[in-house]
């Protein structure tokens, strides 16, 4: 068992837009990729636990052309609205990088 | 790859965040023919739209501006800024405006200057509103005219169409108002012939200068365009575009790494392929177009929220950390009473801890229970409807946070660490986005004037 920071090259969030969090998982090995794709670890559903949100609002994308994965789901609080915690959202990665990879 | 292509130069991440004099130089020794920069987005979020003010410093700004003005006129090329200010609104347009003349005074620059406007006529987007023709994003209610009435500033976001016609029209430099990323690039691109799919790609890439580098710090980025793919590389040697490089940034605050919602079309990248062609530029092919029957414009706009004054304070003293949760539960309750009694209810204000070393960075998402950090920093938001309700209420939350008593309590003195005096920061008006909706105009250009002027 790996924890995602011990196999992928980049894990990072921003906001795209002001009312969504994109999140994205990149590898530079197209093997790795391929592995990690397989396992089907990385899914809607995780997202959706980690950042507790529903699993419909979560947009997940494997995306083969750049060996990345990408999810893209509501902000907690609008950008810069009371109470926002980071206006471009580039702190939020961090629940993803232990998460379980069965390879 | 042999044909020589269109070349564009993109100076940096943002105007105003700095490139190295160098990079520009080797950049325009390779020619380019269009040199330009970002100028913002709604990345900073909802303040500088309503504000009417840059997040980038003037300084700075002028340092970057002077040199690509510089190097525009001596080499004759076109110098284009998107999103002007940093939020692309009249006072933006008008403060960069100010400054490109400055700059042509100091330096003895004389060039035809067309600035694009973007603030949209607000009795235009009253009638789209009733016609239809305006949809909300992000699950935002639609667009009413309560809405648009109680807006500080809307804009909407250009193609690449204004940029393109002020550049027919004969202007060196364009100053666009607020306008979708790539656009500033798509406008000359296309404009020289190439098709659509690369060049909104080469806009893509460009946008945020050197990002699609490693390392990836502020700097030029160079792109050439050809009918079939197009090639990233950066002028400074310290720096390379890789597949990885580039496929990072290719995944860069869009939603959908695959589908890319533009105006006047779909920018497919699903079967984009990423090849290295030497160890420090990269080929990118594969994307598609898809022309959409509607153009649509995006809307964004900001609302008055309040007002808002913070601290920022710390403690180091371990009794407290065991029992922070009780102790600032116990402190809001003090501070309402306290606040009621000098006749502001609970109902006129909120406030908002952050506590640092615990849960400031996720809060609400913060999968970690408790903290095992030595010491907690503190921020404090307080948000009213005047600035002086929101000080009151700040400083007596501020005062009660230093004073109030816990159990076990052995630091009688005080319980916060404030590094400030003043301790109190009134940050002002609160602006929160109101409005992210798109129109369907009757053109591209209606929402977006085009004014000509001759500087120096």
């Amino acid at each position: 068992m790996a924890r995602l920071r011990d196999v992928a090259q980049i894990c990072k969030s921003k906001n795209a837009g002001p009312f969504m969090l994109t999140i994205d998982v990149l590898f530079e090995d197209p093997a790795v990729y391929a592995a990690v794709k397989a396992t089907g670890a990385l899914h809607a559903g995780l997202f959706a636990r980690l950042y507790q949100v529903a699993e419909a609002d979560v947009l997940f994308t494997p995306y083969d052309a750049a060996l990345a994965f990408k999810a893209t789901l509501p902000r907690l609080v609008p950008a810069g609205d009371f109470g926002d915690t980071d206006v471009y959202g580039a702190q939020q990665h961090a629940p993803l990088l232990d998460a379980e990879i069965p390879l | 790859m042999n044909k020589p292509g269109f070349t564009m130069l993109s100076t940096s991440g943002i105007l105003g965040y700095g490139f190295a004099e160098e990079s520009l130089r080797i950049g325009m020794s390779r020619n380019p023919q269009v040199i330009g920069c970002d100028g913002g987005s709604t990345d900073p979020g909802p303040h500088y739209l309503g504000a009417g003010t840059s997040f980038c410093s003037r300084l700075s700004v002028k340092r970057d501006l002077r040199l690509m003005l510089q190097a525009a006129v001596a080499a004759r090329i076109p110098c284009i800024i998107g999103t002007s200010g940093g939020a692309g609104g009249e006072p933006h347009l008008q403060d960069t405006a100010a400054l490109v003349r400055e700059i042509a005074r100091e330096e003895g620059l004389s060039f035809p200057m067309a600035l694009i406007h973007a603030e949209p006529d607000r009795a235009l987007l009253f009638r789209r509103v009733a016609q239809g023709r305006v949809k909300a994003l992000a699950k935002l209610p639609p667009l009413d005219h309560a809405t648009i009435d109680r807006a500080t500033r809307i804009v909407g976001m250009m193609g690449p169409e204004p940029i393109a016609r002020a550049l027919d029209q004969g202007a060196q430099v364009v100053l666009a108002g607020r306008s979708s990323d790539p656009a500033q690039w798509v406008a000359p691109a296309m404009r020289a012939g190439l098709p659509a799919a690369p060049s909104w790609y080469a806009g893509k890439m460009l946008e945020c200068g050197a990002e699609p580098t490693t390392p990836k710090e502020p700097d030029c980025l160079l792109v050439t365009v050809h009918p079939d793919h197009l090639v990233c590389e950066p002028p400074n040697p310290i720096r390379r575009c890789t597949p990885l490089s580039v496929a990072n940034f290719a995944l860069h605050e869009n939603s959908s790494p695959i589908h890319h919602v533009e105006p006047g079309g779909l920018l497919d990248t699903a079967e984009v392929r990423f090849e290295a062609v030497t160890d420090r530029a990269v080929r990118i092919s594969g994307m598609r177009w898809t022309p959409v029957e509607t153009y649509t414009v995006k809307l964004e706009g900001v609302e008055l929220a309040g007002y808002r004054a913070i601290t920022l304070c710390a403690t180091r003293d371990p009794g407290l950390i065991a029992q922070v949760d009780d102790y600032l539960a116990t402190h809001r309750v003090k501070v309402a009473a306290k606040a009621a009694d000098f006749g502001v209810p609970a109902s006129s204000w909120r406030m908002a801890i952050r506590t640092i070393g615990r849960d400031a960075v996720m809060g609400a998402r913060e999968p970690q229970q408790g903290t095992t950090a030595h010491e907690l920093g503190f921020v404090v938001e307080v948000l009213a409807e005047t600035q002086e309700v929101a000080n009151a209420v700040l400083a007596m939350a501020r005062t009660s946070l230093l004073h109030a008593d816990f159990h076990g309590r052995l630091c009688k003195e005080g319980n916060m660490a404030f590094p400030f005096s003043p301790s109190d920061i009134a940050l002002g008006p609160l602006y929160r986005f109101s409005v992210f909706h798109t129109v369907a105009p009757d053109d591209p250009y209606e929402m977006f004037p085009i004014e000509h002027e001759r500087v120096g």
